[in-house]
């Protein structure tokens, strides 16, 4: 295989400030991220030559979205697998450009899921209506009254049975997330909580408790990829791509052990092609739509045994200062969730690595090396799982 | 017979056996002719060997909770007004996993490992739908 490890670099970023945008339209937030972005990376509108994007809402979301930009792509890509869409972009961008069909691309998303009033977690297959339901896999399923919330609870649940895992182990994800949302001023929820608040705070679908969920926002983002030669010209400190992988998880015809996630076939990819041990990642953005996606995606991705992910992100491992800061800029759980969260986690990467918050706390010192790892769908029925690892050097 | 409110399944030609079944008050699924594997849900392919030798065969109804949760809110009309109900994984006796809502007991009984075995509902005159309760 072609070695992708540095094929393409991350030059240009911007993350939509709004948590709450009822006056805009998902495309406006996707246009005013990608200009942001590119203006960040120093490069212009014809300088694109490849479209990502995905969506929930967006009809035919890469072909309406170049025609609101008038753009004129010459790759377009919607892989659309949740909210780990982005990460799968991110791995597609890295092949296109080290392939030589394109020199730059941009990974833009947003979501009105606050404004637009959508119950991503609660509200069933409601959330798109009252629809009839396809013949399968949704007739064998949604006339159970699955919701988000309840197929990662049931993971949860299960998890705990057989591992030990505490209602208290899991508010500690909640709780490293909302102590890092307090250094983030564009945050959702800035205020501290403890592990107590969680354990007594409502129970949405037991055992996972309504602080376990992540919050419901608008926002949007924006990412540009370069080649190694473009890069060089950037305004930017280039982040590189290490290395990459993709995984889907499902349900395997009603035989698969749902206790392990897609993480669990993806990061070994990674990791061979970023050529780097898990001693050597400074910082990780893993997806946290609710406490337990957490745990189980630090034991698939290998940073402790199957079981012990309640242990580790105790006792302050995750939170900053600690072995491994997770989601440094809060999160889904405190800081924003539009629908799909994926391309913020490349984003706040960037940021840690580009040092931009040096000096202040939010910095994780000398970081050079972060890994990503989007989780999109749910861990009890089907989900997808993307590995990134980028690199300053 | 009062209004279902849930949502209902739509029954295909891929799907009717099972749907079938149901009405007469039986679990059927589907094993492999050639590589003896079972599936659920019911598909027009093994998708273990990819062959289409598939035989529907009884199950026998009974499993145990693979895993569970209880549902305290869910926007959906039917299950809005069900809350707290039983969202369960059963595990049926020959190895596959199917949702369900663990029904007719108090949900905080249901246990990882419990023995529960199918019931039905009727729907409507046209749509049953397999449940499981514990196994009294």
């Amino acid at each position: 295989m072609v070695n992708l490890n540095h094929g393409a670099a991350i030059v240009g970023i911007h993350e939509h400030q709004t948590r709450y945008a009822p006056d805009k339209s998902e495309l406006q937030i996707q246009g005013e991220s990608v200009i942001k972005a590119l203006e960040d990376a120093g490069l212009t509108k014809n300088d694109v030559e490849g479209l990502f994007t995905a969506s929930s809402t967006i009809r035919n979301s890469g072909l309406n979205l170049a025609d609101y930009l008038d753009m004129y792509p010459k790759y377009v890509d919607n892989t659309t697998v949740g909210g780990g869409s982005f990460e799968f972009h991110l791995s597609h961008a890295l092949t296109a450009i080290a392939a030589g069909r394109i020199k730059c691309a941009v990974i833009t998303y947003s979501s009105l899921a606050k404004s637009g009033g959508i119950s991503v977690g609660t509200g069933g297959v409601a959330r798109f209506g009252h629809p009839r339901l396809d013949p399968s896999p949704d007739s064998f399923e949604e006339i159970y009254g699955l919701t988000t919330v309840g197929l990662y609870a049931m993971i949860a649940r299960r998890h705990m049975e057989l591992f030990g895992t505490t209602s208290e182990q899991l508010a500690e994800v909640a709780v490293a997330m909302r102590r890092h949302a307090g250094l983030n001023p564009e945050a959702q929820f800035r205020d501290p909580i403890t592990v107590s608040d969680v354990v007594n705070s409502r129970v949405i679908s037991d055992p996972l408790h309504l602080p376990d969920c992540c919050v419901i926002t608008d926002g949007g983002g924006a990412v540009v990829i370069a080649s190694p030669e473009l890069a060089k010209d950037c305004k930017q400190t280039p982040v590189w791509i290490l290395g990459v992988g993709e995984a889907l998880a499902h349900q395997g015809a009603g035989k698969r052990d749902l206790m392990y996630i897609a993480a669990k076939q993806s990061h070994g990819p990674a990791f061979e092609m970023a050529g780097v041990k898990h001693s050597d990642i400074d910082m990780a953005m893993v997806y946290d739509s609710f406490t337990i996606t957490v745990i189980e995606t630090l034991e698939d991705l290998g940073f402790c045994e199957k079981g012990e992910g309640g242990q580790f992100v105790s006792n302050g491992r995750i939170q900053l200062g600690g072995e491994l800061p997770l989601n440094t800029d809060g999160g889904g759980l405190s800081s924003n969730h539009p629908g799909m969260r994926g391309i913020f986690l490349l984003l706040e990467a960037t940021r840690q690595l580009r040092h931009e918050f040096e000096g202040t706390e939010r910095q994780v010192p000398n970081c050079n090396i972060a890994l990503c790892h989007g989780t999109g769908g749910a861990l009890g029925s089907r989900h997808s799982g993307g590995t990134v690892i980028l690199g300053r050097n | 017979m009062p209004e279902w409110k849930k949502p209902l399944p739509t029954i295909s030609g891929e799907t009717k056996v099972f749907w079938d079944g149901c009405k007469k008050g039986e679990l059927i699924i589907q094993k492999c002719d050639t590589c003896n594997d079972y599936q659920f849900y019911p598909r027009g392919i093994c998708s273990n060997c990819w062959t289409t030798d598939i035989k529907w065969v009884h199950s026998t109804g009974r499993g145990k909770v693979w895993t569970y949760t209880i549902t305290y809110q869910n926007r959906t009309p039917g299950f809005a007004e069900d809350v707290p109900y039983v969202l369960a994984l059963v595990e049926l006796d020959e190895g596959v996993k199917m949702f369900t809502n663990i029904i007719e007991c108090d949900p905080k009984e249901v246990k990882i490992g419990m023995d529960v075995e199918v019931t039905f509902v009727k729907a409507n005159n046209f749509i049953t739908i397999p449940y499981f309760k514990p196994v009294s």
